[in-house]
């Protein structure tokens, strides 16, 4: 049996009296897509963000690749493999698409405390945004500022800086939020063809998207996982059809 | 405040070309002067302007932190004032050297900003503001308690600092020249740097900083090189300061000189370099020619600057764009 890339062990968090994640304990392997679905309020994003490290949980503990991460911040995280998008778009404005993205190459590479040499003239660094853009199809949109990006791109260009980072667990929060059917239809095929490369943690609302992408997929009603399975066992539960699916499925 | 702030600078990959010429222009207008001056009240111009260009490449530091790092500091004329008393203290125990002042003065106030910069980078935004303030003001009081150095009536510089042992820089042309020199560095120095990996990570900070942490960049680090660096800058101009009016004093630290180091790189354009010594200029000659006119001159001057600030986003670099632009249509 593989190890597990990320380990969430009994994981709590509250704010002040209001528990947001009760006991939260997911394994995620290898190249698996793992989705996590929940009514809204359930604790999806807080979860995420603990993983993230932008939120410390309250107790329980993270472990990626066998390391314990729970007390690491959030870019020393980053350095070990785990990126992220996030729901509500995250990127450098006044930016170009290409140079967000070469960032992200940037910042795996050599050291960034080099104060000469023009940083937007690196060849290869260049070349491997370029390719990180392709991927998501904004090959064409290289130059134009992030700010001035549809919000489809902006979406996109999400992708493209998570995929640059090469990472080996991406948590991807709601990547299709407020997108129309057509765009959130080609983020699902960019999404296929990045899957098995990297291991994914999916939070996501469309359920489309859901079923069409998820190896296993883990039900969170009030921060506790209700039922953990593959997308056919979650779909035919009836506990997770009476808390959630329910009208979706008919 | 931060927002609105950095709202007007732009990329550098979009205004290089311009930028090579304006820049050119800057120098060697400034390279000209003492030729013109020969011909009027010379010491009167190559004071005014020398004192033009010291407190440009303080106000060069500023619009580095403030201008691409997003960083609003409102007390760094600290900084200026510990590179000044470096001169004066080190004068009044005899050494004038330039080669033992000027890094004595640039690592001095280095130090001041990593210790200072390692509390006031941890808050935001206003606050930030205000934490730097409280540091400023803190070595006002310090320096005015310095009974030995004079206090809060500051201290005389005897000689102005040796090069090599020779008192070059007691001629004022050479001094100019001097301090020109030293404008051109730090300009030229933060222009490479902005372009750089470092600039990029330090510019993407200003944009994003949580994007930045997921990225793996450790904002906090890369800031606080930020700020040494703008520190050790201001340190150079306060050495240049101290040798320009011979003369050490609190007030160099005061509030109101931070405020008028803000206001400079607003009046030239934030986050453009050039902006920082066209607003340095222009701000010091508004003050001259105006304070001839009469003894109240900042009643014209205060609201002169509000007329700037609200009309000319952007500063005057960016007015100019916008009457050339007007031009350009009819």
């Amino acid at each position: 049996m593989t190890d597990p890339v990320l380990q969430l062990n009994d994981l709590h968090k509250n704010f002040g009296g209001l528990v947001v994640t009760d006991g939260v304990t997911l394994d995620i392997g290898p190249g698996e897509l793992h989705a996590v679905i929940g009514p809204n309020g359930a604790g999806k994003t807080t979860l995420i963000n603990q993983i993230s490290g932008l939120l410390a949980p309250t107790a329980g503990t993270i472990s990626f690749n066998g390391i314990d991460v729970t007390g690491l911040p959030v870019d020393k995280r980053a350095k070990l493999g785990l990126a992220r998008s996030f729901q509500i778009t995250s990127v450098l404005p006044r930016f170009s698409a290409l140079e967000n993205v070469a960032l992200a190459v940037q910042a795996r590479g050599q050291t960034s405390y080099r104060f000469f040499g023009r940083a937007d003239r690196e060849r290869a660094v260049n070349d491997a945004a370029g390719a990180a853009l392709a991927e998501v199809g904004l090959a064409e949109r290289g130059q134009t500022l992030a700010a001035h990006l549809s919000h489809g791109e902006k979406r996109a260009l999400e992708l493209a800086i998570a995929v640059a980072m090469q990472p080996k667990l991406l948590l991807l929060d709601e990547p299709m939020a407020g997108t129309g059917r057509e765009e959130s239809a080609r983020l699902v095929d960019v999404l296929k063809r990045l899957k098995g490369r990297f291991s994914m943690l999916l939070v996501e609302h469309d359920m489309t998207a859901v079923f069409a992408l998820a190896d296993r997929i883990s039900v969170l009603t009030y921060g506790r996982i209700l039922a953990n399975g593959t997308p056919d066992a979650v779909r035919a539960d009836p506990k997770v059809i009476a808390a959630y699916l329910g009208e979706e499925m008919e | 405040m931060t927002q609105t702030l950095a709202a007007s600078s732009v990329l550098p990959s979009q205004q290089t070309g311009r930028v090579g010429a304006l820049s050119a222009v800057i120098f060697l207008v400034l390279a000209l002067v003492p030729f013109g001056a020969a011909f009027g009240p010379e010491s009167y111009v190559l004071g005014l302007f020398t004192r033009v260009m010291v407190f440009a490449v303080a106000a060069l530091a500023l619009d580095f932190i403030c201008g691409y790092g997003g960083l609003v500091s409102f007390g760094h004329a600290a900084f200026v004032g510990i590179g000044a008393y470096a001169v004066g203290i080190l004068g009044a125990h005899g050494i004038t050297e330039t080669l033992v002042s000027l890094p004595a003065a640039m690592l001095t106030s280095a130090i001041f900003a990593y210790l200072t910069g390692t509390v006031c980078l941890r808050t935001k935004s206003v606050y930030f503001i205000m934490i730097t303030l409280a540091f400023g003001q803190m070595a006002y009081f310090i320096a005015g308690s310095l009974a030995l150095y004079g206090g809060d009536d500051g201290l005389t510089v005897r000689l102005r600092s040796t090069l090599l042992g020779f008192p070059i820089l007691q001629n004022d042309r050479a001094f100019y020249y001097f301090v020109l020199f030293s404008l051109f560095v730090v300009y030229f120095v933060f222009r490479v740097i902005v372009y750089s990996r470092f600039g990029r990570v330090f510019r993407g900070a200003r944009e994003n900083p949580t994007r930045m942490a997921t990225l793996g960049f450790d904002v906090f680090r890369f800031q606080r090189v930020g700020y040494v660096i703008s520190g050790a800058v201001g340190g150079l101009s306060g050495f240049l300061l101290a040798n320009a009016t011979e003369f050490v004093s609190p007030a160099y630290m005061s509030w109101q000189r931070s405020g008028e180091l803000i206001i400079m790189i607003l009046l030239g354009g934030l986050g453009t370099l050039h902006g920082a010594i066209i607003g340095a200029a222009a701000y010091l000659l508004i003050e001259e020619a105006l304070s001839g006119i009469t003894e109240q001159w900042k009643l014209i001057f205060g609201p002169l600057l509000v007329l700037i600030v609200l009309f000319a986003r952007g500063g005057l670099l960016g007015l100019a764009d916008r009457i050339r632009g007007k031009l350009g249509r009819d």
